[in-house]
């Protein structure tokens, strides 16, 4: 924690970058995000294991930006963010300055994204035995089932998108949602509405979602978004052998064709 | 207003629960659903969730539902033809609500009888009686009595039931609704003793002077660095709109097909982005910052000045379910601070 007090501080007094997004004590036992801009405001930085949320999705806040460039703390959540991020052309090499932290807690120096991906390529990408449980429990049901359980879970949406507002991949300055010639989906949080945005959101994930789990913690009715949204990602693995976060530059699964691809499936 | 004491014997309620439903009520308690406590419609006490301080939605979905529908058309020829919604509100009983939930009842009102008759809203708040329960434990996000509140205070609710250390209920009966109620249930209500309340009730510390915050607001509305600094975490999600029992803000939707629809009022709130966008494409919210200027003045000084009445209860619940720690009462006291 000194180190990247020292280093924040350094950043700002030096003018390298005007503001430091890291995490700051907070309400109720918790830490929040905190945005740094002078040396005294860096000295107030804390990182232990209860700073779980995902920072990226201050880095295309517009507000934010404004501030100027920017360094944000990166576990590595945030650094597979900023991997994905850089492979949709949202941020260049060098826009930010990355203040990686290893899962041990260590300040990293990560200067570039080949050095993220070096970095995150030693740390592989693995389910938690509950997460693994959770994904048991469901590959088990069967269709009718799965759908029931969906239906339940979604009839307690009420549309306040603070999952997508918590997701840094969602940064649409213009969502589906907003449209409404034609209205796509409907806005009211009756059963079709909430399925189709739940159902239409995580398709638009699907091999882009890095498992942060910001949507679920951020689901007011406590609807479990990260599951669905990782069993996509399971299956993108099970048949493309691809996984986000991974390099800056990706062939997106679902937005590539090659000529090799199967095509039997069209009758 | 006469408030008459009785006490509700400790067992009393699944009696309670049973009188209610037999003489055809609804009712609404908190129940718990995974790790979210919400207001559902239960038979017995049973249903009920245990051992909290506050539930995650608010009541406000008894007059004020998440979607509903306003009226029906359908097209015929060149004509339309439009049908109002006809369908009469079952009554309903919400049960195990707090003080600063029944408080807000009367916010929700004054916005919907204010300019225009909402006779759906007004149908409904008719049908409802609130059996509220004081708060015996309060934690750092509640701050009821800076916005003229307590865990005890009976304003809003039509019995307010205070659990005694005998485990019997304090009942008083506030209401001509909740005189009808105990009507129901005579046998249920028997004299009330000398024991004061006071000691049944949590300790909330007021944080704020409502007034002093208001002439606060006044002279920081230009004050662009604090609201920025404030709002620079906010997602702008709109969890804390929805959960909160004294926001009233929704958006209408046409669903149709090519032969008819139906018109519906759903929830929205003033975070979202898009909130403020006109059909010009200025949008005169168009940053995060101007959209949680508008959250706090409109319940701290807009509603205030328009209608008398504080848009906030203290529940605290925008405070729990956000999900980036803004602390509504923290902001405040901030805003105390200035000069």
């Amino acid at each position: 924690m000194e180190e990247l007090r020292k280093k924040a501080a350094e950043l700002l007094s030096s003018g390298t970058v005007k503001v430091v997004i890291g995490f700051a004590q907070g309400s109720g036992g918790k830490t929040r995000a905190a945005f740094a801009q002078t040396p005294d405001q860096a000295a107030k930085l804390i990182c232990d294991e209860r700073c779980v949320q995902n920072l990226a999705v201050y880095l295309s806040k517009s507000e934010v930006k404004s501030l100027g460039k920017i360094a944000v703390v990166a576990k590595v959540p945030v650094l597979r963010t900023i991997l994905q991020l850089a492979a949709e052309n949202q941020l260049k090499d060098g826009e930010i300055v990355v203040l990686g932290i290893s899962p041990e807690g260590k300040l990293v120096e990560l200067p570039d994204f080949k050095a993220i991906e070096d970095f995150l390529a030693k740390i592989p990408y693995e389910l938690t035995p509950e997460q693994k449980a959770e994904l048991e429990k469901l590959e088990k049901m069967s269709v009718e089932e799965r759908w029931n359980y969906w239906q339940e879970q979604f009839a307690k949406c009420v549309k306040c998108y603070a999952c997508r507002a918590a997701c840094p991949l969602c940064y649409c300055e213009s969502c589906l949602t907003q449209c409404n010639q034609p209205q796509w989906i409907p806005v009211a949080p009756h059963q079709v509405g909430n399925m189709e945005w739940h159902i239409v959101r995580a398709m638009h994930l699907t091999g882009r979602c890095i498992g942060c789990g910001d949507c679920e913690r951020a689901c007011p009715v406590g609807i479990p978004l990260s599951l669905l949204n990782r069993k996509l990602a399971e299956e993108v693995f099970k048949n493309f052998k691809t996984r986000a976060g991974v390099a800056a530059k990706e062939e997106y699964a679902l937005g590539t064709f090659k000529p090799e691809d199967k095509e039997n499936f069209i009758k | 207003m006469n408030i008459e004491k009785k006490v509700l014997k400790k067992d009393s309620l699944e009696a309670l629960f049973s009188k209610l439903k037999g003489a055809g009520r609804r009712i609404l308690a908190p129940v718990q659903k995974a790790g979210e406590i919400f207001f559902e419609e239960v038979n017995s006490p049973k249903e009920m969730a245990k051992d909290y301080i506050q539930t995650t939605l608010s009541a406000r979905g008894a007059v004020f539902p998440r979607c509903e529908a306003l009226l029906k058309y359908e097209f015929e020829g060149k004509e339309v033809k439009v049908e109002d919604r006809k369908d009469a509100p079952k009554p309903t009983v919400v049960f195990g609500l707090r003080p600063c939930d029944a408080a807000s009842f009367a916010v929700l009102n004054s916005v919907f009888t204010w300019d225009y008759q909402d006779e759906l809203f007004k149908s409904r708040l008719a049908n409802t009686a609130l059996i509220s329960v004081s708060c015996a434990k309060s934690d750092e996000y509640c701050f009821c009595t800076s916005v003229g509140g307590g865990p005890g205070e009976t304003k809003g609710s039509d019995i307010l039931l205070t659990e005694l250390g005998s485990g019997d209920y304090l009942a008083e009966v506030i209401t001509d609704k909740g005189k009808e109620i105990v009507s129901l249930a005579p046998e249920l209500f028997g004299p009330a003793t000398d024991e004061a309340k006071e000691k049944y009730l949590a300790k909330v510390a007021r944080q704020f002077d409502i007034k002093e915050l208001q002439g606060k607001l006044a002279k920081n509305f230009d004050n662009t660095e604090l609201w920025l600094s404030q709002s620079l975490r906010c997602l702008g999600c709109g969890a804390c709109a929805y959960v909160c029992p004294a926001c009233v803000c929704f958006d209408i939707q046409d669903e149709a097909n090519r032969s008819g629809g139906v018109r519906l009022r759903c929830w929205d709130s003033c975070g979202l982005s898009l909130f403020t966008l006109h059909t010009s494409g200025h949008n005169p919210r168009s940053v995060q910052s101007q959209r949680w200027r508008q959250r706090v003045m409109h319940k701290f000084s807009y509603m205030p000045d328009r209608l008398n009445y504080v848009a906030c209860v203290g529940c605290g619940r925008c405070s729990r379910s956000c999900s980036a720690d803004m602390n509504l009462l923290e902001h405040l006291k901030e805003i105390m601070e200035t000069k």
